[in-house]
């Protein structure tokens, strides 16, 4: 098994790299509601929502304590949508 | 479609990597002179080298139909050893008159020091004395806005031809002041440490087509050639045209690397001039 600092080093470039992916996808909507403004909004319930847990998703993550459960507390999280 | 793949480093690859490139297109390569994972000691090393990427690799890349250029420098993480890197910059000029070496590269910096300063000063000199192109690469990760901006800095004490030089993996938080300043710049897509297909498409869509090239990781490293096919897909997939995917993955490269009249592959339309820059 692995020690914190292996745990660490292992995945930290391969976490970086999702966060950014992340990073982007939210900057893309920004974007997009940017060229779309003025339009009919898109931004339905059901696209609302998935932001909405995206967000929350992300402050699972951000939390330093969790009591090893990140992962079960956001697959609940992602089956609200 | 017709591809061009402007940062590929074929010594480090097998030839199913050109296979499979032909077959999905691509048409030529550039191979910028590189890092061997280990430091080399003797000029001698990189006159080989030089000799392997600009004699050899044009014949092996040819059996797939695939162009093959390339560009002769000491990587910045080689350079640090200044006396050596002015021993394999005198000669330069020799392999300046290969059918297929079209400048300077990939000089830059790796931790930016004093040394790798005056060594990528010393590249980019030559380069413009004797009519060269110049590609410059900027560091990875955490030391990559402090390099890029050490790069600039680097250049606009130069008297240099800013449109011959493409300044090569900036991201995000680097773009801006490249294109700003007049250069050609570059984004190289990695599985994990660098650009992602999508966050090029993102870019491309923010700052236009102009002056960019793209590329995908292709050394002995962790690296996929097919980034580039992912980010063409993910491009034509947001509703671009064939013909805006022709400018940026096959126009671009000829556009800049066509300053060098060794490259003589033309710019091609498929679809009428005047349409818009992207549809909606």
């Amino acid at each position: 098994m692995l020690t914190p600092r292996q745990t660490v080093e292992h995945s930290f470039l391969e976490a970086r790299h999702m966060l950014l992916e992340i990073a982007a996808l939210l900057d893309r909507h920004d974007a997009a509601v940017e060229r779309m403004a003025g339009a009919v909004a898109d931004s339905s319930g059901e696209v609302a929502a998935k932001l909405a847990v995206l967000r929350e998703g992300l402050a699972v993550l951000a939390a330093e304590r969790c009591d090893g459960a990140r992962t079960v507390k956001l697959l609940d999280v992602f089956a609200r949508v | 479609m017709q591809i061009i793949q402007p940062h590929y480093h074929a010594i480090a690859r097998t030839a199913q990597d050109y296979e499979r490139m032909a077959m999905s297109g691509v048409v030529a390569v550039a191979e910028p002179a590189f890092w061997a994972g280990f430091d080399r000691k003797y000029p001698e090393t990189f006159i080989d080298y030089f000799r392997q990427i600009s004699e050899f690799e044009p014949t092996r890349a040819a059996q797939y139909g695939i162009r093959h250029f390339s560009w002769v420098a000491v990587n910045p993480k080689e350079a640090e050893n200044l006396s050596l890197t002015r021993e394999v910059l005198e000669t330069f000029p020799e392999f300046f008159a290969k059918p297929t070496v079209l400048g300077v590269g990939e000089t830059g910096l790796h931790k930016s020091t004093p040394n790798e300063c005056a060594a990528l000063e010393a590249h980019v000199e030559i380069a413009m004395r004797h009519g060269q192109l110049v590609l410059i690469h900027t560091p990875h990760l955490s030391d990559k806005a402090r390099g890029t901006r050490r790069v600039l800095e680097v250049l606009a004490g130069m008297n240099v031809d800013r449109e011959r030089i493409w300044i090569d993996h900036v991201e995000e938080h680097t773009i801006k002041p490249c294109l700003d300043a007049g250069y050609w710049v570059g984004f190289t897509l990695y599985p994990v440490t660098q650009c992602s297909p999508k966050r090029a498409v993102d870019m491309l869509e923010r700052y236009g087509t102009d002056r960019i090239l793209v590329n995908s990781s292709a050394d002995w490293g962790p690296s996929d050639p097919f980034t580039l096919q992912e980010c063409i897909l993910e491009f034509r997939r947001r509703g671009h045209s064939l013909q805006e995917a022709i400018e940026v993955f096959h126009n671009n490269p000829c556009r800049f690397l066509g300053q060098n009249p060794k490259f003589d592959i033309r710019p091609l339309r498929v679809e009428p001039a005047g349409e818009p820059a992207f549809a909606d």
